[in-house]
């Protein structure tokens, strides 16, 4: 039933009897190591979105005062994002989430020039699902979770339209070498679009250094302290692609639908104070990772960690663990107030058996107990060591 | 005690979580992911993970998903198949409850320290009045009763088993989850394997599996009289769907050789027997219980009607009582191999063990 840490805001109990309860809660009770599934919202974003969900309600397409001073925002708020990913402002297209930055991406792409699509095997299922729909070819990655260059360049032909290789693997981390990739692109497939799933990148990587190799690349406000649906793609100038959307034309024809303003201006604000923050966040947290797989290493035999520390994020502490199963695992993280994951879930809520190990060659008794810590700015030591001591109990518990 | 339920989205299963909340345990619900592919209610069946879900949050209990479709296809889905291929007709809700539900959904419930595991079906666990053992006892609802496939629990699994509403009737049950304005209170029992569709059936989930081979079907003089499609699809006792013209005298199928793909059919009389080997038995008490009964009581289907027969043991060189000899004492129809057959105290309220049916017995 309701467990300790539970604290329900409104002191009611749960009775069978009851109407639906709603079990609200208090994030500070627990020990949250899930932030590449979202990350708290900066303080700053949600005060800058409050305007907008209140009385300055206007439709930034209308017409009159209101409606410009609220288009203002808007404009403001694209000057913010292209200064931190490096782009021009006309180059900044918002969406209404990661996921559709990503289908608009490829599916665009094949609609407008036509031709197939190529993606890495361990893009989230918002690219590799969109590939794979429009016929497109999978292509291998090395030990680490990057692409296998070589295989990259095997997979290219006149036929490719559009390259999708994510900056950040949202699973384990890995940084791919996105110049490296757009050479071997240039050079295999040089009329292919290469778009980057930059999802998990913006908290960890200054967007400016990846910028120059793509001519699309896809981001999500709320996994750096923005709202949830919200995200932009960004589409270079001189790259066209179909909308996905038909409708009122917003964002010069290439995004149809009212402009979620309280989301962009969060967005915006969010992703300002992260780029602003980048830097000693990224040494701080790098810490605090090292210091939690280090603890979980020299506590249990049979802990790997998944990809090493020079080739992925600094708030990435993904593990895998031998002889346990990770829904277990999980089960008593939960219990104890710890959050984390293992792999991506499917509509039913269960977990899947991570596409991303099975392609980085995985030891299957090491795979199936996958641990995803993901670490973000409000992560302190307290956390990581109350964590360390609840996997080490945990652990020895399920292998007892 | 801590309890975790297995809540399939059905109303037994709600109502079994319900009334432990009320008893005062501490409940979490567990709704097992198992068959991956199509099924009547979408993938993964998500909108019954949705009511199971709904009901838990109603209760004010945590839920739980656990993603067994592993074991559920290396231990269900791949011996039916295999199953049909060697023309026996498998029962894979029983495989389930003896390989996952009873298993593997129990070991782990352990692993996370839960006292016992709680499941929606009709069946009792009961002490034995002499206090040597735990029986497993038909649920209070006759009709209902579903002690037939949970037959295969062993005296360590019943002690930590509950079925909270083995002691209502479904009516009952239907009641108090009304009473509880629990969404699932109306919703139609399951009534069918959960990984063949209704639209497709039997014939679509195999036919995309294994390659059906054609079969003529002869009388029992070895005459031609039709032929069948697939002889994989051609269970022992059939009546329709063997190609032969209507009227004239009732005629079962009354042997399969899948080998050379011949049905045979006959009339009834064809199709009785004294008895059969029963295998790969498992036992409620152990087996020297049959010693207190002149006869017992025999069921073949879920809801078959249980016929007298004695059972006695025989060796079957494994050292142990897993194979039985069930002689009927009026003869019946033939069992078709691969079915479950479970054995009830002559009261017919307490399961004393069961098994697979193998070859027939000859007078």
């Amino acid at each position: 039933m309701q467990r300790g840490w539970w604290r329900r805001r409104d002191g009611s109990s749960a009775t069978a009897a009851g109407g639906t309860l709603h079990g609200v809660i208090a994030a500070d009770t627990l020990t949250y190591l899930d932030h590449a599934a979202t990350t708290p919202m900066r303080p700053e974003a949600v005060e800058a979105m409050l305007p907008f969900l209140t009385e300055r309600f206007a439709n930034p397409s209308g017409s009159h005062r209101f409606a410009r001073s609220v288009r203002q925002a808007v404009d403001e708020a694209r000057d913010v994002v292209a200064d931190v990913v490096g782009c021009k402002p006309g180059e900044v297209v918002f969406t209404g989430c990661g996921t559709e930055s990503d289908n608009a991406a490829i599916t665009g792409t094949q609609q407008r020039h036509g031709g197939i699509a190529v993606c890495s095997a361990v893009e989230h299922h918002a690219v590799l699902h969109a590939v794979e729909h429009g016929g497109g070819r999978v292509v291998a990655v090395d030990a680490a979770g990057r692409i296998d260059l070589d295989a990259l360049a095997a997979a290219l032909d006149d036929t490719v339209s559009v390259v999708s290789v994510m900056a950040v693997n949202n699973e384990v981390g890995s940084i791919n070498p996105l110049d490296a990739v757009a050479a071997v692109v240039g050079e295999h497939a040089p009329r292919a679009l290469l778009h980057t799933d930059a999802i998990q990148a913006a908290c960890w990587l200054d967007l400016r250094d990846v910028t120059p190799h793509v001519q699309l690349m896809a981001l999500s406000a709320h996994k750096f302290g923005g709202p949830k649906g919200v995200g932009a793609l960004i589409v270079r100038q001189g790259t066209s692609i179909e909308p996905l959307l038909q409708g009122g034309g917003q964002e010069r024809d290439r995004r149809s639908g009212t402009h979620n303003v309280a989301g962009i201006v969060a967005m915006a604000e969010a992703l300002r104070l992260t780029d602003l923050e980048r830097r000693d966040d990224v040494v701080r947290i790098a810490a605090l990772r090292d210091r939690l797989v280090d603890s979980l290493i020299d506590q249990l035999d049979d802990v790997i960690e998944t990809v090493p520390r020079n080739a992925k994020i600094a708030g990435s502490a993904h593990v895998c663990i031998a002889d346990i199963e990770s829904e277990a695992l999980l089960y008593l993280l939960d219990e104890a107030g710890v959050c984390a994951s293992a792999a991506s879930a499917c509509a039913s809520g269960a977990m899947e058996p991570s596409h991303v190990l099975a392609a980085m060659g995985i030891d299957k008794r090491f795979a199936v107990g996958a641990l995803r810590m993901s670490l973000g700015r409000t992560t302190t030591g307290a956390d990581v060591d109350r964590a360390t001591a609840v996997l080490v109990d945990s652990v020895r518990r399920l292998r007892r | 005690m801590k309890v975790m339920v297995a809540m399939s989205g059905g109303v037994d299963s709600s109502v079994a979580a319900a009334l432990l909340v009320e008893q005062g345990h501490d409940v979490v619900g567990v709704t097992m992911r198992l068959w991956g592919g199509e099924s009547d209610t979408g993938c993964c069946s998500v909108s019954d993970v949705d009511d199971a879900r709904r009901v838990a949050q109603q209760l004010g209990i945590d839920h739980l998903v656990f993603n067994f479709s592993d074991d559920f296809d290396t231990h269900v889905v791949a011996p039916y198949v295999q199953a049909h291929t060697a023309g026996l007709t498998p029962n894979p809700c029983i495989e389930c409850n003896r390989h996952v539900k009873f298993a593997r959904l129990s070991e782990r419930a352990t692993l996370l320290g839960f006292d016992a595991v709680a499941t929606g079906h009709h069946a009792r666990v009961t002490p034995a009045a002499d206090g040597s053992h735990v029986e497993l006892e038909r649920g209070l609802d006759r009709a209902k009763d579903q002690s037939y496939v949970v037959h295969m629990i062993d005296q360590a699994e019943l002690a930590r088993t509950m079925f909270p509403v083995g002691d209502m009737t479904k009516t009952d049950v239907r009641a108090h989850a009304a009473r509880l304005g629990l969404r699932t209170a109306t919703k139609p029992d399951s009534q069918d394997v959960c990984f063949i569709t209704s639209t497709g059936g039997r014939t679509a989930f195999l036919g995309t599996r294994i390659p059906f081979r054609s079969a003529s079907v002869v009388d029992t003089a070895g005459a031609v009289v039709g032929s069948v499609p697939a002889v994989e699809m051609v269970t022992l006792g059939q009546r329709r769907g063997i190609g032969l013209p209507g009227g004239g005298p009732k005629r079962f199928v009354v042997d399969i050789d899948v080998e050379a793909a011949v049905v045979t059919v006959g009339d009834e009389a064809d199709l009785l027997t004294p008895g059969h080997t029963v295998r790969e038995m498992t036992w409620v008490g152990g087996s020297h219980r049959l010693a207190d009964f002149e006869h017992v009581l025999v069921q073949c289907s879920a809801h078959g009607t249980p016929q007298r027969a004695t059972v006695t043991v025989v060796a079957d060189g494994t050292g142990g009582s897993r194979s039985v000899e069930v002689r009927w004492l009026d003869r019946q129809r033939r069992i078709a191999p691969g079915q479950s057959v479970v054995l009830y105290d002559p009261t017919d309220r307490f399961v004393l063990g069961g098994g697979i049916a193998a070859a027939p017995l000859t007078d």
